[in-house]
């Protein structure tokens, strides 16, 4: 074959290769399930669900706002079925827009009240809560503050970390503003961007505070006890603090699903939501190493974790948190 | 609104690239001059070892110093690594362009009276110019659209901060500001370079007799400048693969996910040698141009291309997909999305080439051919692509290249479902999954390795044994 042969051939067969890529986005009996979720506690809550249903699922993975907002951005021309979120701002931002289609009562009575929007269009699988991990040979435990809201006095100026890009912690502002109004969020974060150390994620916060660059952090539970139970691979030298007292830094954050309006197979989609809020699958979170808190009724989450009643969070309605305006008030103060 | 976070991001960014520019202006000429110039021992060896840093994505570089030294999240952490990673940019070009000056005029110059350092400073600096500004600019536009690095060192930059804010509202009109600002940034750099360039000529006469150059003698500084290279290139290259053997090693314990392993590869090739396909026949038309039929149009078109090119990733990504979403739904994240993106960022490194071997193949040929009766397509394939042939290669590597370690677009526009070896890196180490992480990360340097033996092969030819 001449040189110029085989470039041709080339060029034909990853073209061929590169066509074939493309395909295997429109599979008939495929749900598209945008998940911002972690990958592990999704895949093992839906474990059985194909072999069970015969529906195949197809992830598309990333934060909570980067999904949300494509989801915004796709409107009705979204390859979606399903939407499954860490923290409920999100998925209210795209039931605000309009998107979500509502869900079967008996689906919505799987889970606790407060785990769900009074939409009824998408409701909670799972919830995480907010925590200070601190390492006790940087700071005493007495000397830890009494509110989350006290780590925007002058005194804790480099001593505070927060992942202020991440949806996580977008979540946990969203709670203080709709706890405590805008003025004082304002204010909170003018304090925290003079304060904090900016990290990119939780579990970088845990190994900052283990290794004593910075003494604490606002992060969730399930870091620490996930790293825990790997023998604290990362974060052995740290410790957690509850807030406790309906204090917003005692958020509980919703993890939330819906189904898309848009959706080609609604059956199937709503399926998958019901599947995902039943007892089974609710179990399979709570044995599992996810270590995130189970919400469905009379489901107990794991025993390493402590009772969700002892962390007194604050009463919140998970439909209620605005996305939004929390990005707009960390521009103005220039955390983001 | 934005004004205080604008001017915070302008800072850290001017500073970190004009700070960049220096340090491997410095690293790039001094090397080049030691292995072109002086009497070091090994020269051939020391090249290869000093443009072998570019086989490690900086994204790479940063995950193995900050996962030994987590400390080094500061502006002078965020210098070395970025250093470290870019200054080859600047060595190969004037490593070349050594080679291409006549020694003659350096001796007439030491004849005349000149110290060592007068020579180099009055007769060879100047006539590197070209050389060590493209160098330069290359390294700063790299600095302009680095996400993976700055981000593992926490260090913010624009295109950083794009990322955030993309992370936050997808496409606001927050992003929008930053990329703007970003934009003029290029800009400016690209008039800079051009402006800086100037008109002066350095060309010889006529090419002459090649002579030997008689290398300097370091005598008794030639163990310490074994030393320095021997840093130079420990830094460079055995920190990042000495962290990466680290963390595999760490990671084998845990289980390797073959299966995953080989499918992100096996995607990642398939994207990458699309896109090196497609981006190479994009330029044959340009660099056909460019020479062929030079004028203002065909200059405009060849530096326009420069411009997408010098965004981030994530620019060109979110323009395309709102592109796509609003003008051709039914291609919004598939395969020929992603193709185009990587086309817009990586054409002028397939241009380049494609332009050089234009240069290189004498109209006349195909002129035989016409007068022989050969026309058309029949003389295309049978003439003038096989000239071009070495060229369009190089041109692919080059592309080909980028693709394997491009993130920030891939992230966006990649098809749901296929992951390529840059993004599953990218989450194993966000994750701190550092062992999870170093497989995707050795297998990206493995498939970088020929393409930079090549490069490096192109400018060893000139240099004393």
């Amino acid at each position: 074959m001449t040189r110029l042969g085989r470039a041709t051939v080339g060029v034909v067969s990853t073209f061929t290769l590169a066509a074939s890529l493309a395909a295997c986005g429109s599979d008939a009996d495929t749900l598209t399930v945008y998940s911002a979720q972690h990958e592990s506690l999704v895949r093992t809550m839906l474990e059985d669900f194909t072999a069970e249903t015969g529906i195949e699922l197809e992830f598309r993975d990333a934060n909570d706002s980067e999904l949300a907002n494509q989801l915004v951005e796709e409107g009705e021309a979204s390859p979606a079925d399903v939407f499954l979120t860490e923290n409920s701002p999100a998925i209210s931002a795209v039931d605000e827009a309009g998107l979500l289609a509502p869900l079967a009562e008996g689906t919505l009575s799987q889970v606790g009240e407060q785990y769900r929007p009074s939409s009824g269009n998408w409701v909670g699988f799972a919830a995480r809560s907010t925590a200070l991990i601190y390492n006790p040979a940087e700071i005493a435990e007495g000397e830890l503050p009494a509110s989350m809201l006290d780590l925007a006095d002058p005194a804790w100026e480099g001593r505070v970390a927060i992942a202020a890009g991440g949806a996580d912690f977008q979540a946990i502002v969203s709670a203080v503003l709709e706890l405590e109004g805008e003025e004082a969020t304002r204010e909170w974060l003018a304090g925290l961007e003079r304060n904090a150390e900016i990290y990119a994620s939780n579990t970088a916060i845990m190994k900052a505070v283990d290794e004593g660059e910075v003494p604490v952090g606002i992060t969730y539970h399930y870091y620490w006890f996930r790293d825990q139970a790997q023998n604290g691979l990362i974060g052995d030298d740290a410790e957690l603090h509850y807030f406790r007292n309906q204090d917003p830094g005692a958020f509980l954050s919703t993890s939330g699903a819906g189904v898309l309006a848009s959706s080609d197979q609604p059956e199937q989609a709503q399926q998958l939501v019901e599947y995902l809020t039943s007892r089974a699958a609710q179990e399979r979170l709570a044995d599992s190493s996810a270590l995130e808190y189970a919400v469905g009724t009379d489901v107990p989450s794991a025993d390493a974790l402590p009772p969700l009643a002892e962390l007194q969070a604050p009463a919140v309605d998970p439909g209620s948190l605005n996305a939004p305006q929390v990005t707009e008030l960390m521009q103005e103060v220039g955390l983001l | 609104m934005f004004r205080q976070r604008v001017a915070e991001l302008l800072w850290n960014t001017t500073r970190l690239a004009l700070g960049t520019v220096a340090v491997c202006a410095v690293l790039g000429v001094g090397a080049a001059w030691l292995v072109a110039r002086s009497s070091v021992p090994g020269r051939r060896l020391w090249h290869v070892l000093l443009v072998a840093p570019l086989a490690v994505p900086a994204f790479v570089n940063s995950f193995a110093w900050i996962s030994l030294l987590p400390g080094l999240d500061t502006y002078a952490g965020a210098l070395l690594v970025v250093s470290l990673s870019y200054f080859p940019f600047v060595y190969l070009p004037v490593v070349a362009a050594f080679r291409g000056l006549d020694p003659a005029l350096e001796e007439t110059a030491r004849g005349l009276g000149l110290s060592g350092w007068a020579v180099f400073r009055r007769v060879q600096l100047p006539q590197l110019r070209v050389a060590l500004l493209g160098g330069s600019l290359l390294v700063a536009l790299h600095v302009l659209a680095e996400f993976g690095a700055l981000q593992m060192l926490r260090y913010p930059t624009f295109t950083t901060a794009i990322y955030d804010q993309y992370r936050a509202t997808f496409n606001g009109p927050a992003a929008t500001v930053l990329a703007g600002v970003l934009i003029l940034l290029c800009l400016l750099l690209l008039l800079a370079e051009v402006r800086l360039r100037g008109h002066r000529g350095y060309a010889g006469s006529g090419r002459g007799a090649a002579r030997p150059v008689r290398p300097v003698e370091l005598r008794a500084l030639t163990v310490p400048v074994l030393l320095a290279l021997a840093g130079l290139v420990g830094l460079a290259l055995l920190v990042p693969l000495g962290a990466l053997a680290y963390w595999l090693a760490g990671g084998a314990s845990a289980g390797l996910e073959w299966g995953a392993l080989a499918a992100t590869t096996g995607s990642t090739l398939a994207l990458a040698a699309g896109a090196a396909a497609v981006t190479t026949a994009m330029a044959v038309p340009t660099g056909w141009l460019a020479v062929r039929a030079r004028g203002r149009v065909a200059t405009l078109l060849e530096r326009a291309t420069y411009l997408g090119s010098s965004l981030p990733g994530i620019v060109v990504a979110l323009a395309l997909v709102t592109l796509s979403l609003r003008a051709t739904p039914w291609l919004y994240q598939t395969v020929p999305v992603l193709l185009a993106a990587y086309a817009i960022l990586f054409l002028p490194r397939a241009i380049v080439t494609v332009r050089a071997a234009v240069e290189q193949s004498p109209p006349l040929y195909d002129d035989v051919a016409a007068s022989l009766g050969s026309a058309g397509v029949d003389r295309l394939r049978r003439i003038t692509l096989p000239l071009l042939a070495p060229g369009l290669g190089a041109g692919a590597a080059l592309v080909f290249l980028a693709v394997v370690t491009e993130l920030t677009a891939t992230l966006l526009l990649a098809p749901t479902g296929t992951a390529t070896l840059a993004t599953a890196f990218w989450s194993a180490s966000s994750a701190l999954e550092y062992g999870a992480a170093a497989p995707y990360a050795v297998v990206m340097v493995l498939l970088s390795a020929p393409a930079t033996v090549l490069l490096s092969r192109d400018t060893r030819r000139g240099l004393p044994a």
